[in-house]
């Protein structure tokens, strides 16, 4: 190999790695607070990609209003999700709120084929994403160069929010303490359906980059990404967001040198990241970041 | 200012409270004693919102606050400060104080209430950019107390804020309540050091397993043979 190719390689795992780490964060914000597996956010991830199919591609509103559109509608499903599966459980076991969680990521996958259809759908792309630039000579296509601009400009943004707002002062008290976050007269279901929208917005913007790397979209393609993002979760240490975000950048990194410089072994990438995440479930649990596991009361 | 009237409480099928009635005057101290697992902290749950009586009424100024969540109460002017600090370590000092005053707007009123705090607690000013978590017991015991001002309450409620604490700065916690106190707020203070608690208030009370047994300034019971025997250890 040489070095060129390996810092192109580098470039895509980054790239790709990105966009779990998008995904990633709606797992461990949720996790950190609630310490349940949203199982459904993979899904709130391939609904964005409708969402926005269908505003841009079908409506033919403008892509900055379709994108949008998408995105504050994929946070609202995510909400709608806490609201209505997982908020009358709140005092129920955890195992309650998992299983519910697996089975509304059913309905999601299985509604999503009834309604929208099982076959797959090509996915429009922004003219500004297919246009090729030439940079010291070599030639690279918007996508590669869009993506991961945006991307970084996502989580700059969100991490502004966790660190330097209100809101996100009292997402950080919530997983810590619920019961003294709440004698600080925050209203903690307010701060939880914050967490959900921004979280399934955050999954929502890596959809729509997703599918302008990877043009066809079907109602079961949140399910591997969402593994992914959520073995990049776990790598991190689940609860963590810079976590979430290094975790996602090293999946993707991985999984595109194997494709890259162990081609023999491409067709098991995705089997990779699997073994990745039943190692460190069973050999290191709370990740490289987490907090050594405590049981809540 | 804040009237509990035979409360009862229930975990499950533990009665936690068992009818307890108590009043806290306008601008007095009052205090609450009594032995571990009395239902003292129930209590203050119970009227901050983060338990729910079975039974009775909780009356502030006047407008019943029963069975209200945690957050309303907050806004209608109650602090507490819980027991065991319970700061939140991964935040800073700033942070944490500021969660105090989480559902006010007043900007203006935030920026003086934070320098009041400041000046009360030089300490945690030194430190504002701290993590809570790296603060030492009495840092935090005070940070606990700064937050809970920081919502401006009229009614400040604390839970055995000189637990764990060395005798000095238990003196402190006491020479600072003091001084909350003449600052205009109403003080409701639960306390294992009987002594000091009751020579600091107005009123007190005292709990036995779920039940207020006895009642009085605080000097009746300072002097009254029981109190001395079960809680002076005289
Ligand atoms: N969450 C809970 N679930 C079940 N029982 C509880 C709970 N909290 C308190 N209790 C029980 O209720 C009773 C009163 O507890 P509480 O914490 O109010 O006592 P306390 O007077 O504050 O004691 P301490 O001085 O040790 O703080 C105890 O018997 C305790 O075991
Ligand atoms: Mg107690």
């Amino acid at each position: 190999m040489d070095l060129s190719t390996f810092i192109q390689q580098l470039l895509n795992g980054i790239s790709l790695g990105g966009l779990y780490a998008l995904i990633a964060i709606g797992y461990t914000m949720v996790y950190g607070i609630l310490r349940l597996i949203n199982f459904a956010h993979g899904d709130v991830f391939m609904l964005a990609t409708y969402f926005a199919y269908y505003l841009v591609g079908i409506y033919m509103l403008p892509w900055w209003l379709g994108i949008t559109l998408a995105v504050l509608l994929a946070a609202l499903v995510g909400m709608s999700i806490d609201r209505v599966a997982y908020r009358p459980l709140r005092n129920a076991p955890r195992i309650s709120a998992l299983i519910t969680a697996v089975g509304v990521s059913f309905l999601l996958e299985n509604g999503g084929i009834v309604v929208l259809g099982a076959r797959p759908k090509g996915f429009p792309r922004p003219e500004i994403m297919g246009k090729v630039y030439t940079l010291a000579g070599a030639s690279i296509i918007g996508v590669s160069v869009w993506v991961p601009v945006l991307t970084l400009l996502i989580l700059a943004a969100l991490l502004f929010i966790v660190y330097r707002t209100k809101i996100g002062a009292a997402m950080r008290a919530v997983s810590t303490d619920m019961e003294t976050t709440r004698l600080m007269g925050v209203d903690i279901d307010r701060v939880i359906s914050f967490t959900f929208a921004l979280g399934s917005a955050l999954a929502a913007a890596g959809g729509i980059m997703w599918a302008f790397k990877f043009p066809q979209i079907n109602p079961l393609m949140g399910i591997l990404p969402g593994w992914k993002a959520f073995t990049a979760a776990v790598v991190g240490g689940i609860g963590n967001i810079i976590g979430a975000m290094l975790g996602g950048l090293v999946i993707g990194i991985v999984e595109i040198m194997i494709v890259a410089f162990l081609p023999w072994l491409s067709g098991y990438k995705d089997a990779f990241v699997f073994i990745i995440l039943i190692a460190f479930l069973l050999f290191k649990p709370t990740g490289f970041l987490g907090e050594p596991l405590k049981e809540k009361v | 200012m804040l009237k509990l009237q035979d409360l009862h409480v229930y975990y499950g099928g533990i009665h936690a409270l068992k009818g307890v009635s108590i009043d806290v005057p306008e601008g007095s101290i009052v205090t609450l004693i009594g032995a571990n697992g009395a239902g003292k902290s129930t209590m203050l749950k119970t009227i901050t919102g983060l338990v729910r009586p079975r039974k009775g009424t909780i009356t502030l100024n006047d407008e019943e606050i029963t069975g209200q969540p945690a957050h309303r109460i907050v806004s209608k002017g109650v602090a507490m400060v819980p027991e065991g600090r319970r700061i939140f370590r991964n935040l800073t000092v700033y942070e944490n104080l500021m969660m105090g005053a989480y559902p006010r707007t007043d900007r203006n009123g935030i920026k003086e209430d934070l320098e009041r705090v400041f000046s009360l607690f030089p300490r945690l000013k030194e430190r504002r950019n701290q993590k809570g978590g790296t603060l030492s017991g009495g840092e935090q015991q005070m940070l606990a107390i700064g937050r809970g001002l920081m919502s401006s309450p009229s009614l400040l409620a604390l839970d055995e804020p000189s637990l764990g604490l060395a005798p000095v700065l238990v003196q402190e916690v006491f020479q600072i309540l003091k001084q909350i106190h003449e600052q205009g707020k109403t003080i409701l203070l639960i306390e294992q050091n009987a002594k000091a608690a009751l020579q600091l208030a107005d009123r007190a009370y005292v709990m036995e397993t779920g039940r207020i047994t006895m009642q009085g300034t605080g000097r009746e019971l300072l002097e009254n043979e029981l109190v001395r025997k079960a809680y002076l250890g005289e």
